[in-house]
């Protein structure tokens, strides 16, 4: 790893120089202010800390922004082709030859994409974070523990080897434990931050045994060769991949599906979707970047990434793929139009798009037209980013303002909080679909994809986007309308000393506002797509219909129910009494979680182990010191100090050696 | 029967016995000592026997005696100074009372 | 019957008599009155050996010395008038059980011996003694003298220094 052999790489590439040292800075920069803050940061920089994290992440965003506009308009296409270019690698262990875990950072484009995305919305969440977390006396551990983040997912995306995305995996999930334990006195967040990691680590294991699943096969690490060698017809490594199984799935397959558990746990769909809601104990800039935008979607960054695999050679992966994501998002929207806690309700909704995503990738074919479902997921990738941050951002102000997340104690706020308002209201359109947003520009491709594909998922799609439009409008309407906002207690005087939100807080919110309306504009399929031609996507006016009509029913339905103040809730619930008290609940996963943990796990298995542990283990060591205790004891009572003892044992030696010498004489 | 070797080599080491006896069952540690004289003069004894029925020529059983009464001399005034100092400071010469070398 | 060999058997009848009243008697003054009684029986012993001079060294350091000094400590150390204390009952079996049996086992051992090479027994002079002690060519015993001397001279000063009074104790 020397500074020739990076000097070489760099040299090698077909573009210009300047682009390989500008991408290795883009994660650097966020690295060294979370060395700078973490080591320094409650001496020195405690006031601060946040300016210093934002000067980093604007350096971030501006070196993306330069990257994706030289990667996408000038140097990337080679014949008409985005090409994947390893920009830096560096050959780190080997453990045989060709199977080796390089540090290389690759570009193509859904990589620059996620660049331009997580560096983003990182320096929203960092401006919003200097009017939130104002005041905080732990305020620059804070934004070092955010520049480790942003370090970590741009590590992430960036990576060229599947083992360094396994590396970053773990850090991604590292710092999304830190920061959501990050007010570590509230037993329920370390709790939260507990399970957050803890489910995510029980899915990494799949994601590590998949990868040793497929670099076995594949023999080698590295994504370009993994990919070539596995997509390939004709090569050996494909061949024996399938060749060997177990219970009749080839090995294919079960590395695929492995890999997509890893990525279905830090993505939060079904069954190891339990953490997201809870993880909404950390701050709400936090849930914004990582809840929202940028770590969930990792899993669907990982099926993306290796998707030609999937695509080419195990369909039926694939379809897993497919169905799990539709069945999370048709889950999760159902839950959401019970919860009260904004913040969940969000989380779900999250939970939700992610499953769009992710049943996008699942209906796509490879290449050419088969390819739109590739594109259409990536395209709702960036433009949920720009709406989701948005939503939770705005929540965070409402919270800000009223102390509280509960929607009972939140309704009329439209006059208090007019500009959260109005962001908060083009998110809320934008995630239902409604034209001309950019919401509706990437559902209508997801839904045509599926339409094309699978009927009934596009059916589960369709009346999902209802729902969603539904649960949307119900937590809009009882923020901002409902009734006159009573603050109890009638702190008025202080609240209206603070208003609404300080400019730091404002400022994301409406740059996300703008963005959430013209990103749809934007023509994904010229820049994204499965293999890198580009796709030329029509608009289908039939196809944009249903979902729009869907949406309009769903909002229409929450205006006549949320409003105004009115017992049409109550009367619906009480009518749909079992499927409601079941969504409340969350289906009851949680509990059948803990169920199995602690009845099963920890009384079979737990509980056994301790015993074995305390009695059989322990109980060794201590007769073995009981063992050399009591000897010791019986080997002390012969020093007793009397002189006549002695004489009588040495009287008793020198016998025995007489005895010895003279008639068992050698 | 006729006194030869064997017969005063049997008074000797009845004598070492008796002394080795002796010291092995006496507490009081001036008795133990006298018992330590009985099982240098049976010592003696044996030497002096061999000198005068083996080597009759040479000197050397005659000298060991002489060295080992004059040693065991110097070996009871040393010994008993001690007693005396142990009586002085433990106030007790019982042997079974010296433990402190104890573990 | 010689009358050398009763006169030996007397004289070891004595010395055995003597060394078993020693060390088991009960009463401290007895014990140390029967070993000088031993110890005469030795030197008259060293007497019908005819080596007279050792017998006479004998009586004057161990008779004269060892016992009265060992008396001395008596005085200095022993409540006059109380017996000693008995040992105990297992003590005694298994030291006599030993020792029995160590008798045994050596007196077979020296049974079993047969010693040859007697040679006739030269006179034993004080000359020669005095000679040998003082020779230092091959045979002489110079050497254990003056190591002898030396020892003395280091337990004369031992003596006296483990058995002073320090003074500090007094102050």
């Amino acid at each position: 790893m020397t500074l020739l052999q990076i000097n070489e790489s760099l040299k090698a590439l077909p573009v210009g120089e300047g682009l390989g040292g500008a991408v290795a800075l883009i994660p650097l920069l966020p690295l060294a202010s979370f060395l700078l803050l973490g080591l320094f940061g409650k001496k020195y920089f405690a006031k601060s800390g946040g300016i210093i994290g934002t000067l980093s992440l604007t350096g971030s965003a501006g070196l993306s922004l330069w990257t994706a506009f030289n990667y996408f308009f000038v140097s990337g296409k080679v014949a008409g082709v985005y090409q994947k270019l390893e920009v830096l690698k560096i050959q780190w262990l080997e453990f045989a030859p060709g199977v080796s875990i390089d540090i290389g950072l690759l570009l193509d484009p859904i990589s620059v994409m996620m660049l331009v995305v997580v560096t983003f919305i990182s320096l929203m969440v960092h401006v919003y974070s200097l009017g939130y977390m104002k005041g905080e006396d732990r305020f620059s551990i804070y934004y070092s523990f955010l520049s480790l983040f942003t370090f970590s997912m741009l590590g992430l995306v960036l990576s060229s080897n599947i083992f360094q995305i396994y590396i970053f995996w773990e850090l991604v999930g590292v710092s999304s434990f830190l920061l959501i334990g990050y007010y570590f006195d509230k037993p329920s967040a370390v709790a939260a931050s507990k399970k957050a990691f803890i489910v995510t680590r029980f899915a990494d294991l799949g994601f590590l045994i998949g990868i040793l699943v497929l670099a076995f096969h594949a023999e080698t690490l590295d994504f370009g060769t993994l990919i070539q060698r596995l997509t390939d017809a004709s090569s050996p490594q494909l061949h024996s991949a399938i060749a060997n199984g177990l219970f009749g799935i080839s090995a294919l397959t079960w590395g695929l599906l492995l890999v997509f558990i890893g990525g279905a746990g830090k993505s939060a769909m079904m069954p190891f979707h339990i953490w997201l809601p809870d993880a909404m104990e950390g701050p709400t800039p936090v849930s914004a970047l990582i809840h929202a935008a940028t770590m969930v979607v990792a899993g669907v960054y990982l099926v993306a990434r290796l998707f030609p695999v999937f695509a080419l050679s195990c369909p039926g992966a694939l379809e897993v793929v497919m169905y799990v994501g539709a069945a999370s998002a048709l889950f999760a929207a159902v839950i959401a139009c019970t919860q009260t806690d904004i913040k969940r309700v969000l989380a779900y909704s999250t939970m939700s798009q992610i499953g769009y995503m992710m049943f996008a990738l699942g209906v796509s074919g490879y290449g050419g037209e088969n390819g739109l479902g590739f594109t259409a997921s990536m395209f709702h990738l960036f433009t949920h980013a720009m709406f989701k941050a948005l939503l939770f951002l705005g929540a965070g102000a409402v919270i800000h303002y009223v102390h509280s997340n509960e929607m009972g104690d939140m309704g009329g706020l439209r006059k208090k909080m007019p500009v959260t308002h109005l962001t908060f209201l083009i998110a809320c359109l934008a995630i239902a679909g409604v034209p001309p947003l950019s919401g509706f520009f990437s559902k209508e491709e997801i839904l045509t994809a599926a339409f094309h594909s699978n009927k009934l998922v596009y059916g589960i799609a369709l009346f999902t986007a209802g729902l969603t439009a539904f649960y949307m409008f119900r937590l809009y309407f009882s923020i901002f309308w409902k009734r006159e906002y009573s603050n109890h207690g009638g702190h008025e005087e202080e609240h209206g000393a603070h208003g609404e939100a300080p400019f730091t807080m404002k400022l994301p919110l409406m740059i996300l506002g703008v963005l959430a309306i013209v990103t749809g504009f934007v023509p994904f399929g010229e820049f994204v797509s499965s293999d890198g031609e580009v796709l030329h996507s029509e608009f289908h006016l039939t196809m944009a219909i249903a979902p729009v009509v869907f949406g309009l029913v769903g909002i229409f339905v929450a205006l006549m129910m949320y409003k105004s103040e009115s017992n049409l809730p109550a009367r619906v619930s009480v009518a749909m009494r079992g499927l409601y008290t079941g969504a409340l609940h969350k289906f009851y996963v949680d509990e059948v979680y803990l169920f199995v943990t602690k009845k099963i796990v920890f009384n079979l298995i737990g509980r056994p182990s301790a015993w074995i542990d305390k009695n059989v283990v322990n109980g060794l060591v201590d007769a073995g010191g009981m063992f050399a205790q009591d000897g010791s004891e019986e080997l002390s009572a012969w020093q007793s100090g009397k002189v006549q003892g002695y004489a009588i044992w040495f009287l008793v030696g020198v016998i025995a050696l007489v005895v010895g010498f003279v008639f068992f004489a050698p | 029967m006729q006194v030869g070797l064997t017969q005063i080599l049997f008074l000797s080491t009845a004598l070492f016995f008796i002394g080795v006896y002796g010291f092995l069952t006496r507490r009081n540690m001036i008795t133990m000592l006298m018992a330590v004289e009985l099982m240098l003069n049976a010592v003696n004894i044996n030497f002096i026997a061999f000198n005068k029925y083996l080597w009759g020529g040479k000197l050397d059983g005659v000298f060991f005696t002489i060295f080992i009464i004059a040693i065991a001399a110097a070996e009871a005034a040393v010994a008993i100074a001690i007693v005396i100092n142990i009586y002085r400071n433990f106030g007790s010469i019982d042997a079974e009372d010296a433990d402190s070398l104890k573990l | 019957m010689a009358v050398s060999n009763i006169i030996f058997y007397l004289l070891s009848a004595l010395i055995i008599a003597c060394g078993i009243m020693s060390v088991t008697s009960r009463q401290i003054f007895r014990s140390a009155i029967y070993l000088l009684f031993c110890m005469m029986g030795v030197a008259g012993l060293y007497f019908w050996m005819q080596y007279e001079f050792i017998a006479a060294v004998q009586i004057v350091v161990y008779v004269g010395g060892i016992v009265v000094l060992i008396i001395f400590s008596i005085f200095l150390t022993h409540r006059v008038g109380s017996d000693l204390a008995e040992p105990e009952y297992k003590r005694t079996l298994f030291a006599g059980l030993a020792s029995l049996f160590a008798f045994l086992l050596f007196w077979s051992v020296i049974k079993r011996n047969e010693f040859f090479g007697e040679q006739p027994s030269g006179e034993l002079s004080v000359r020669r003694i005095g000679e040998e002690m003082l020779n230092y060519k091959q045979g002489g015993f110079v050497l254990p003298f003056e190591v002898v001397s030396i020892l003395l001279l280091a337990a004369m000063i031992g003596c006296i220094v483990i058995a002073m009074r320090a003074q500090t104790e007094k102050n």
